[in-house]
């Protein structure tokens, strides 16, 4: 068992202690339906987590995450409904930005905190403009495809399985994932072997750019119409979703079936203190409570591992 | 492994040929006339002291640095130096294990050989590049455990460096033909040490090549068959390797090159007072003396200095009174604030030590710097000017103003002449001395032979401790080689 197996062992764990808590005060959760709804909206946040990581991985954060599924929640709800050849060329050309973003962060030495920030109320302001008031309807097929019935496990269970194995092949076990995560361990390094770095981190950028984009459709498939601040929470909780996942900031340490856990686990608390009958003006600080215990946590086992 | 060895013939051809190399950084030479020629099957030893320009030469023949002069050629033939050099050098099969550790921590170690191999077949590269790794390791240190499944982050340092050295000879689509080690075996034990030598000789005599930059001059001879020796970015000796001894390689490194600095004006010799700073590694310091920090860089002359002004230094306020002042030598990191002006550069110091009251004294502020702008000769005509408006070797001149306002009397120096010019240098020599004469100690830290002749004692640093003191007339740049030399030959 080497140090990945124990970092993924904590998330698994604050998962499986907060649905057995939610099962105990609420067994009829425990069914089909049941799951289904407590995990349904879990799916965008992963997509965005996911999403998250990709930057994360190549030690750059960002910040405009919540804006842009916005902005794609909005897209979808509108031109990809009605237009869709408009609709799917909007959002193609807007993760070519996202890639051409990354590039000139890496170019330019810009602190991708500032730009991601500075992007955040570019992407917020074209969700208004295409979506001044909430409305829009979710495509059919897309409506479809979320509120399927699929036998034995329900779509909200499904998808989080699928996103975190096909992307723990993707950085864990490809060649070119090696390379990205080199990126965030040593760009000296990468640089001295004749890699592009800049090519890397827009490959990075671009590949976070198309899960924002499937986080915004899936939102809209959910929620079947959009709002220009409908997802505006989500820079935060994908952040909170990698590093409980136990990614960290800095270094390329991050694990994808991690970071999906983390997500669900976030989307889980949010249930749990709803059952705890909690107002809702306490909600939000008891998440944060929650996630700091968990951080906690994982700090003596870091430290214990250090002293190893 | 001898296919793409028996393509390159039988060592007629060079693998790598520099002809009149010159690298300048700015105004600043860091090589001049290289003239070297590398053949299969040569091991070729490099030593200088600091700054001689070999990590410079190293990074021109693996071509990430273009040579602002002269000609590279790899495998005779002709090329005029350019961008693309680091791709020819690949090509040629030359690679390098740099100094500092290269790999990613937080890849394991067969994703590791994944980034320096660029053409690596995409079939179960997995299991490819593990048997790769492993094949590697056992060829070169036999006997080792070092799981190629693992993290590199999880490895002790030595196996670190094992892996890296491994890496580096591991078969590729283009084999291995000239291997640049820089201090490769820095932090590997005796044993391990010398499996890497048994290898290299091994290497070497299958017709591969290797260049092998080391302190360790047992290490140098025990493998070269040729060694090149480098002072102020030239080499000054380059021969066969049995035609050296340990004492005419040290000589050769301490040579000077004519036209380097005049020679020190006569120390004078003075009493000095009391012991004033007495460390638990033996470094000592009397009131009125200037004491010299020597040795190669990095073998903990700054870590000696910084504990000797942390412990002297309160760690929650500023005292009206402090025992201890420092003069930053890597000024941007830790010396300038890069958004003030000159003035509130100069007085940051002595703020403290000269406002009676809580807020700033202004006009005292004003009368001291204006009084050092005069003493020291800052050149600017107005001190309200932004700090990066001078020149590097005026803004080290307001440090040293800073340091030298306040009442301290002891001044620790952290190489403060790092891109100083030699006027800007003799000035603050001068100052130095009179502020000694006045009482003032002085602990100075240099990497450069001339400053640490102007001291009146010498402590030579080797591994983080002391390896010689060097007492007036011993203080010479002979004694000072062999002080940081000597400690590891005796060790092995």
């Amino acid at each position: 068992m080497n140090r990945d197996h124990v970092r993924i062992l904590l998330p698994v764990m604050s998962l499986v202690i907060l649905l057995g808590a939610v099962f105990y005060m609420q067994p009829r959760a425990m069914s089909y339906f049941g799951l289904n709804l407590l995990f349904n909206l879990a799916v965008p946040v992963a997509l965005a987590t996911i999403a998250q990581m990709m930057i994360l991985m190549v030690n750059d954060i960002d910040l405009s995450i919540g804006a842009f599924v916005s902005f794609c929640a909005c897209v979808t709800a509108t031109f990809v409904q009605s237009d869709p050849v408009v609709g799917y060329a909007i959002l193609l050309a807007a993760i070519l930005l996202y890639a051409a973003m990354g590039a000139v962060i890496h170019a330019r030495g810009l602190p991708a905190i500032v730009v991601t920030l500075g992007m955040s109320f570019f992407w917020a302001g074209m969700a208004i403009l295409i979506l001044p008031s909430p409305g829009g309807a979710a495509p059919g097929w897309l409506r479809v495809m979320m509120t399927a019935k699929t036998p034995f496990l329900p779509v909200a269970i499904i998808a989080p399985i699928i996103i975190a194995l096909t992307m723990h092949y993707f950085v864990k076990r490809s060649a070119l994932g090696v390379l990205l995560r080199g990126v965030g361990g040593n760009e000296q390094a990468m640089e001295r072997s004749g890699w592009s770095v800049m090519v890397l981190k827009a490959i990075a950028y671009g590949i976070a750019g198309l899960f924002c984009v499937l986080a915004g459709m899936a939102l809209v498939g959910l929620t079947t119409s959009a709002d220009a601040n409908i997802a505006l929470r989500y820079t935060l909780l994908s952040i909170a979703g990698v590093i409980l996942g136990g990614g960290e900031f800095t270094g390329g340490r991050v694990s994808p079936i991690g970071a999906v856990i983390g997500a669900l686990t976030l989307t889980l608390a949010a249930s749990f203190l709803s059952f705890l009958h909690l107002s809702p003006d306490w909600q939000i600080g008891a998440q944060g409570a929650i996630l700091i215990l968990v951080l906690a946590v994982r700090l003596v086992f870091t430290r214990r591992e250090a002293l190893v | 492994m001898g296919v793409n060895r028996k393509l390159i013939g039988t060592g007629e051809v060079p693998i790598i040929t520099l002809t009149d190399i010159g690298v300048s950084f700015g105004t600043v030479k860091a090589l001049t006339g290289i003239e070297l020629k590398i053949m299969p099957g040569e091991c070729v030893g490099v030593v200088g002291h600091n700054g001689a320009g070999k990590s410079t030469l190293v990074n021109v023949i693996n071509g990430r640095l273009s040579p602002t002069g002269g000609d590279v050629s790899y495998n005779g033939e002709v090329s005029k130096a350019d961008f693309r050099n680091a791709q020819r050098a690949r090509n040629a099969g030359i690679r390098s294990v740099f100094q500092e550790l290269s790999l990613c921590p937080n890849l394991t170690v067969l994703e590791n050989l994944r980034i320096p191999y660029r053409k690596m077949p995409l079939r179960n590269w997995r299991g490819k590049a593990a048997l790769a790794v492993r094949k590697s390791l056992d060829a070169i240190f036999p006997g080792n455990r070092i799981d190629p499944y693992r993290v590199v982050d999880d490895l002790p340092i030595a196996e670190r460096q094992m892996v890296e050295i491994a890496i580096a000879f591991s078969r590729r689509d283009m084999d291995a033909r000239l291997v640049i080690l820089d201090e490769p075996t820095s932090s590997l034990d005796g044993a391990i040490a010398d499996q890497l030598l048994g290898y290299i000789r091994r290497f070497c005599a299958e017709g591969g090549s290797i260049i092998f930059v080391s302190h360790m001059l047992g290490e140098i001879f025990d493998v070269a068959t040729r060694i090149v020796v480098m002072k102020d970015g030239r080499i000054i000796a380059n021969d066969d390797a049995r035609n050296f001894t340990r004492a005419s390689l040290v000589t050769a490194m301490g040579q000077v090159v004519p036209d380097a600095a005049e020679v020190t004006e006569a120390k004078k010799k003075q009493v000095f007072g009391a012991e004033v700073i007495r460390m638990e590694n033996g470094l000592n310091a009397r009131k009125g003396e200037i004491v010299g920090l020597a040795g190669l860089a990095g073998h903990g002359q700054a870590e000696a200095l910084a504990r000797c002004f942390l412990e002297q230094s309160p760690d929650w306020r500023a005292s009206r009174a402090p025992a201890v002042v420092f003069v930053a030598g890597d000024r941007s990191r830790d010396g300038v604030m890069p958004l003030w002006s000159i003035m509130r550069n100069l007085t940051l110091q002595t703020l403290v030590e000269f406002s009676r009251n809580f807020l700033v004294d202004r006009k005292a502020e004003g009368r001291l710097a204006k009084e050092w702008h005069r003493k020291i000769g800052i050149k600017t005509d107005n001190l309200e000017n932004p700090i990066l408006s001078l020149s590097g070797g005026n803004q080290q001149k307001v440090l040293f103003a800073r340091a030298l306002a306040s009442s301290a009397p002891i001044v620790v120096m952290d190489d403060p002449m790092r891109g100083v010019d030699v006027g800007t240098k003799k000035e603050v020599y001068r100052m130095i001395r009179d502020e000694a004469e006045k009482g003032r100690t002085f602990l100075w830290y240099s990497t450069e032979t001339d400053e640490i002749l102007e001291c009146d004692r010498v402590f030579v640093f080797r591994d983080g401790k002391i390896s010689a003191e060097l007492n007036g007339d011993e203080i010479t740049e002979e004694n000072m080689l062999r002080a940081s030399f000597e400690m590891q030959e005796t060790s092995q």
